[in-house]
C-alpha cells in the first residue's frame, strides 16, 4: 500500500448565486441571528445541483457536493469534466484560495499550484526580478530560486532578454518564462490547471515533458486538471470526473476518459419533430435532420464506411448558400473541415436541402466523432453554426494478431508492393 | 498519520500562522523592494517625489492655515509645525488606506495563489516605514535649518528616543484599523467610498494642523480620546520642544493600539479563507 498524498472527504461547496452585495446586510443579520439560535441557515436549505443550464429557483448553489478522494504519492491525477463541474473549485480550495463550505482535505506535503502563469509578474520589472518575485510568491526561498536561477532561465530559453522589463517580452516569452519558474519549484504536490494551453506546440510538448518528469522521476504528486484528453491520457495515472459539481468517476486514465467522452455523447443521429419554428436554427437555417449510417452491413465500424446525411430548411433566397461538416475526434483534433455548396449561382431557395456525403472505408481509424456544423453564405459568412450535432463510435476490427485499437488519426488500407532488390 | 496541512471549512479561533508568514519572508522583502522600483520606473523625477509630497503639503498648510486662517502653531515657524505633522502623520494615512484596499487591490493575485496574506498589510507598512524615514530626513534638515538659524522656541528633546515606539502605535493603528475596513469592503463596498474621506476627517480629529493647546479647554478631553492624536503631539513635542505631552495619554494610545490590532487581526484571519467569493 502506497501512501496517500491527499486525502479529500465529504467535500462540498456552496456559493451564492447572482448579485452579491445587494440586501446583504439585512441578510447576513438574519442568517446570524439563525445561528444564534442554532438553527440551520436560512439560505442554504434549498441547495440544489449546480447545473447552470435551468435557472434555480435558490440564490445558493452546490459548486462541489460530497466529493470524496484519495490520490496516493507519485501519482497523476487528471481531473476532467464539462465547464462548471466543479473542477476550478476543487483546484481553487485545494490551493487555499477559498475555503470549503464542509468536508476535509488531509494534505501530506508541500503544495504548490499553478492556477495561472505568471502570477505576480509586474511588467515594469525585469525577467530576473520577476523570477524571484514569482517563487517568493509560490513559496520559495530566495537562496532556493538562486540555486535553479539557471536552469529556469534555461528551461524559458530567454537568456538574453532576462534584464529587460517583462512588459517587452513577446507574449510567448512571458508565458514561457512564467512556466518555467513554476515548473522547478520543487513542491511534494503540483495542481496545474490547464497552463497547457498557452505557448506553441514544441512548448507544450516540453511542458507534458516537464511534468512527467517531475512525477515519474521524483516521484511527485501532480493533479492536473484540463479539457485536452490526448494530454490526460499521456500524462495522467488515474482519471476522475466531475459532473456538476457531484462525483461521477473515478478509474485509470483511459477508464476515466473513456466514460467523459461516452457521457457527452448524444447520439448518433438527429430528428427534429415538431414545427419547424423550434428546431435549432435561427432566422437563415433551421436544421431538421442529421444522421451518420453505415455504407455497408449494419452498424458503423472501420470497414462499414460512413454516410451522412443532412435535412435542413432555407430561409435565405438567391444567394451562395454553402454548409461545412467539420468532424472531430475524442482527442479533440479536426479530422476534416469540408465544405459543400448547397447553389452556386445565387439561386437558393425557401425550401428543405437535403445533402449526403460519404466517407469512404477503411479511411477513419475506431473510436468517437462528433460533427460541427457551420452554414454560410459563400463560404464567407455564418449564417448558422451548432456543435456536437451528432457524435457517433466506429468500431474496431482486427487486423491480423492485433486486436487493439491502433494509434493514429487514420488508418488507410493501404497497398503495399514489395520486392527484392 | 501524520499530515503536514487540513484543509476545513473554519479556521481556528486566533490563528496567526506565524510559521507560516516566517516561511514568506523574502516575498515580504521583494514585495517592499517592488513597491520602490515599480512605482518610479519611467516617472520623470523619480525618487523625488517621496519629498515633493510632503513639501507641498506644507506649503499648502502653510498657506491656508498659517496665512489665511491664521490658526496658532504654538509658537513655532509654520512650515516647521506642519512639516512635523504631516510627516508622522502621513506614515499613518497613507498605510491605513493602502492596507485598507488590500484585499481590493491585489484580488487577482489573491485569486491566483495562496500565501499568508498577511504578508501583504505587513509589507504596506514597511515599505511605508521606508518612505516614512525618508521624509523624516526632510523634516530633519528643516529642523536643523531653523535651529542653526537660533530661533529660540525649537527645542529638541530626550523624548526623541522614543520615535521607534511611536511608530509601533502608528504602524499598527494602520495595520488594525486597515484590516478591519479591508476585510468589511470584500463585502460591502460602500466602505470604500467613505474611506478616503474617512480619512480626510481624521486628519482633523487629530491636531495635525494645529496644536492640541490651541483648543478650548472642553474640546481638548474629545480630541484627547483619538487615540492617534497623543502620538502626533508627542512627536512634535520630541522633536520642537512644545506640544501636549502625558506618558499616560501614550500608553492609553498604545492600549488602544493593541486591541485594535487584535480585532483586525482576528476579522482578517476570518475573511480571507472566503474572501475570494465576495469580492
Amino acid at each position: 500500500m502506497s501512501e496517500v498524498a491527499i486525502k479529500v472527504e465529504q467535500l462540498s461547496k456552496l456559493y451564492a448565486l447572482g448579485q452579491i452585495g445587494t440586501g446583504t446586510i439585512s441578510r447576513d443579520l438574519e442568517r446570524w441571528y439563525a445561528r444564534i439560535r442554532g438553527k440551520e441557515d436560512p439560505y442554504s436549505k434549498i441547495g440544489q445541483i449546480n447545473d447552470r443550464t435551468t435557472k434555480g429557483s435558490s440564490d445558493f448553489v452546490w459548486s462541489l457536493r460530497d466529493i470524496n478522494f484519495e490520490v496516493q504519492k507519485g501519482e497523476v491525477l487528471g481531473i476532467i469534466g464539462r465547464n462548471g463541474a466543479g473542477k476550478s473549485t476543487l483546484l481553487k480550495i485545494l490551493s487555499k484560495i477559498t475555503s470549503p463550505t464542509t468536508g476535509r482535505i488531509s494534505i501530506d506535503g508541500r503544495i504548490a499550484s499553478l492556477l495561472e502563469v505568471g502570477t505576480g509578474f509586474h511588467p515594469e520589472m525585469t525577467g530576473r526580478e520577476n523570477i524571484f518575485m514569482n517563487g517568493a510568491i509560490l513559496g520559495m526561498r530566495k537562496f532556493e530560486i538562486q540555486r535553479k536561477f539557471d536552469e529556469i532561465v534555461d528551461f524559458a530559453g530567454v537568456a538574453a532578454y532576462i534584464d529587460t522589463p517583462v512588459k517587452r517580452y513577446s507574449s510567448g516569452m512571458y508565458v514561457r518564462l512564467a512556466f518555467a519558474v513554476a515548473a522547478f519549484l520543487e513542491p511534494e504536490i503540483l495542481i496545474v490547471d490547464e497552463v497547457l494551453a498557452v505557448g506553441d506546440a514544441e512548448f507544450q510538448k516540453k511542458c507534458i515533458g516537464r511534468m512527467k518528469d517531475v512525477s515519474v522521476n521524483d516521484g511527485r504528486t501532480v493533479l492536473f486538471v484540463s479539457h485536452n484528453m490526448a494530454a490526460v491520457k499521456t500524462l495522467c495515472t488515474k482519471g476522475l470526473v466531475l459532473k456538476n459539481g457531484t462525483f461521477d468517476f473515478y478509474g485509470t486514465q483511459y477508464e476515466a476518459v473513456d466514460h467523459y467522452q461516452s457521457s457527452q455523447i448524444a447520439s448518433s443521429s438527429f430528428i427534429h419533430e415538431g414545427d419547424l419554428e423550434s428546431a435549432p436554427g435561427n432566422q437563415n437555417i433551421r436544421m431538421t435532420r442529421f444522421q451518420a449510417k453505415p455504407i455497408f452491413g449494419e452498424a458503423l465500424s472501420i470497414s462499414s464506411g460512413v454516410q451522412f446525411e443532412l435535412e435542413f430548411y432555407n430561409y435565405k433566397e438567391n444567394i451562395n448558400l454553402d454548409v461545412t461538416f467539420e468532424l472531430v475526434n475524442m482527442d479533440e483534433v479536426v479530422v476534416f473541415h469540408h465544405g459543400a455548396f448547397v447553389s452556386n449561382d445565387k439561386d437558393s431557395k425557401r425550401t428543405i436541402y437535403k445533402v449526403t456525403g460519404k466517407l469512404p472505408p477503411n479511411f477513419l481509424n475506431a473510436g468517437n466523432y462528433r460533427f460541427n456544423l457551420i452554414f454560410g453564405e459563400n463560404q464567407r459568412f455564418g449564417l448558422f453554426s451548432k456543435n456536437d450535432v451528432i457524435q457517433f463510435e466506429l468500431a474496431n476490427e482486427t487486423l491480423g494478431t492485433n486486436s487493439k485499437t491502433l494509434p493514429g488519426v487514420v488508418r488507410p488500407d493501404i497497398q503495399y508492393e514489395i520486392v527484392n532488390i | 498519520m501524520a499530515w503536514t496541512e487540513v484543509i476545513e471549512p473554519k479556521s481556528k479561533f486566533f490563528d496567526l500562522k506565524i510559521k507560516e508568514a516566517w516561511h514568506y519572508r523574502d516575498l515580504l522583502t521583494m514585495w517592499v523592494k517592488r513597491d520602490f522600483t515599480a512605482t518610479y520606473k519611467q516617472t520623470i523625477l523619480g525618487p523625488i517625489w517621496f519629498f515633493l509630497q510632503p513639501l507641498l503639503m506644507t506649503i499648502m498648510f502653510t498657506i491656508v492655515f498659517g496665512k489665511f486662517a491664521k490658526l496658532s502653531t504654538d509658537g513655532l515657524p509654520q512650515v516647521l509645525f506642519y512639516l512635523a505633522g504631516v510627516t508622522i502623520w502621513n506614515y499613518f494615512s497613507e498605510s491605513f488606506t493602502k492596507t485598507a484596499n488590500v484585499f481590493k487591490d491585489n484580488a487577482s493575485i489573491f485569486g491566483k495563489v495562496y500565501f499568508p496574506r498577511i504578508i501583504m498589510p505587513l509589507s504596506i507598512v514597511s515599505s511605508n516605514l521606508i518612505r516614512f524615514l525618508i521624509q523624516f530626513l526632510l523634516f530633519i534638515v528643516f529642523l536643523c535649518y531653523y535651529k542653526f538659524k537660533g530661533n529660540p522656541s525649537v527645542q529638541p528633546n530626550l523624548m526623541i528616543l522614543i520615535t521607534p515606539f511611536l511608530l509601533v502605535i502608528m504602524a499598527g493603528f494602520a495595520l488594525g484599523a486597515g484590516m478591519i475596513i479591508s476585510s468589511m469592503t470584500t463585502k460591502y463596498r460602500d466602505l470604500s467610498f467613505l474611506l478616503t474621506f474617512g480619512v480626510q476627517l481624521l486628519m482633523y480629529a487629530t491636531p495635525v494642523i494645529y496644536p492640541i493647546n490651541s483648543l478650548p479647554e472642553k474640546y481638548k478631553i474629545y480630541v484627547m480620546a483619538n487615540p492617534i492624536a497623543p502620538v502626533v503631539e508627542t512627536f512634535r513635542y520630541a522633536y520642537l520642544g512644545t506640544g501636549a505631552f502625558s506618558w499616560g495619554s501614550i500608553f492609553y494610545s498604545f492600549g488602544a493600539m493593541i486591541v485594535l490590532l487584535l480585532i483586525g487581526v482576528f476579522i482578517f484571519n476570518k475573511v480571507e479563507k472566503n474572501f475570494m467569493d465576495t469580492v
